[in-house]
């Protein structure tokens, strides 16, 4: 075993040809991707059976890619630092209905790193570490026909539930969180998964400014997937990176005041695995 | 898609066999070793009715290479009588009429035609019942 250990991720994904069908590998082949859905279409039908159960509308999820360009044009390490208003993000052409193209994350390269080793030696590398509190990690169904609730993402909240065991505290007591907003539904299913808010009551969380910087629970502060970009195998560590500055105290115009707990949320597939994080700054 | 592969795909995709759990009574599509609910390794097989209800749905605008000249589809979530559950295109319509709700019969059509030599593909699909 070795006491100092890099954990690093990469992706390099704007010179491979057809990213679409490549991403699609992620989903069930035998049962949905034969049929020719794609990966947005799989988030698309999320959104559709979110819209239909708990009356979310195009533009709350038009407000989570307004709010999370809003962070993302604060971090300088931001694929699109720009902002969007709601009329560019209801204006931009289909993807796969309901979700438009500014709903989707974007083809990214990058690459992301952090340094793990035991609490006591970390002051030989930073006068501020952040103490990882607990890890949580779940799957669910593969096709999301196999899901009860295809607007519910079980794995989410099943990895959210043990992480918060581990940690012993609950979505209360975060500060500042990263979630896998890969497309602006996923954001809202990941919010409600993992208790932020109420089953059903995500989808207006972006307009409200609950999940903006300053609001009640900041989620997605570097800009997300969203802006600050999506490189696959990069976006976890990328996520921790942000937490990390955040309980630092380090966010610059982003900073959360006060930060003390964060969590970081990655999944694979349309939610078929998930993996939660919680952090406290030392 | 190697045809091997193919062909063990045959019993799901041409006569949509699913099984019924004996222990807990569950459907699933298509037949498994283990049933999801309930880890039961026992089950009684069932044929589903070709017909179901839109559960959710999309309009593909930006489809796969091998469904280019198809775009926009829509494709559909689709709840069969039994409670079984398949993704499938919703086709012989406006896309935009498939909607959660939408009863469809599923038809045994061309899915798609894979590669450079051409394989074809066959499957159900919804149309409007």
């Amino acid at each position: 075993m070795s006491d100092l250990v890099l954990a690093a991720g990469v992706e390099k994904m704007n010179d491979g040809a057809d990213v679409t069908n490549v991403l699609a590998t992620a989903a069930d082949q035998e049962l949905e991707v034969y049929y020719g859905v794609t990966f947005p279409g799989l988030y698309a039908m999320i959104a559709r059976a979110h819209m239909e159960r708990h009356g979310t509308t195009e533009e709350d999820l038009a407000w989570v890619a307004v709010k999370n360009h809003k962070h993302g044009a604060m971090n300088e390490k931001a694929q699109f630092r720009r902002e969007v208003t709601p009329e560019q993000v209801m204006a931009s052409s289909l993807v796969s209905e309901p979700l438009r193209l500014l709903h989707c994350s974007p083809v990214t390269d990058g690459a992301a790193a952090v340094l793990l080793c035991p609490l006591e030696m970390a002051r030989e590398f930073t006068d501020r570490p952040v103490k990882i509190v607990a890890s949580g990690l779940a799957s669910g169904s593969m096709a999301l026909a196999d899901r009860d609730d295809p607007a519910f993402l079980d794995a989410v909240h099943k990895s959210g539930q043990r992480a918060f065991k581990m940690a012993d505290i609950g979505p209360q007591d975060v500060d500042v969180a990263e979630v896998h907003d890969c497309f602006t539904i996923a954001e809202i299913c990941c919010i409600e998964a993992l208790g932020f808010v109420e089953e059903g009551k995500g989808g207006p969380a972006a307009h409200d400014g609950l999940t903006a910087i300053g609001g009640r629970i900041p989620v997605n502060t570097s800009g997300g997937l969203k802006s600050k970009g999506h490189p696959v195998g990069a976006t976890g560590i990328a996520q921790t990176i942000e937490i990390f500055r955040q309980l630092q105290g380090e966010a610059g115009q982003r900073q959360v005041e006060n930060a003390r707990v964060g969590l970081a949320q990655n999944m694979g597939g349309s939610g078929a695995s998930s993996v939660v994080h919680i952090f406290e700054g030392v | 898609m190697p045809s091997p592969r193919y062909t063990r795909e045959i019993p799901t995709r041409y006569r949509l066999e699913a099984g019924r759990c004996s222990d807990c009574g569950k459907i699933v599509f298509p037949v498994r070793r283990f049933c999801p609910s309930c880890r039961g390794e026992e089950f009684e097989k069932l044929t589903l009715s070709r017909k179901g209800t839109v559960i959710t749905s999309t309009v593909v605008h930006v489809p796969p290479d091998d469904f280019l000249m198809e775009a926009p589809y829509a494709m559909a979530v689709v709840e069969t009588p039994e409670g079984a559950r398949l993704m499938t295109q919703v086709v012989d319509c406006d896309p935009a009429t498939v909607l959660p709700g939408m009863d469809v019969a599923l038809e045994f059509r061309l899915i798609r035609r894979e590669g450079h030599s051409g394989i074809l593909c066959y499957g159900h699909k919804g149309v409007p019942a």
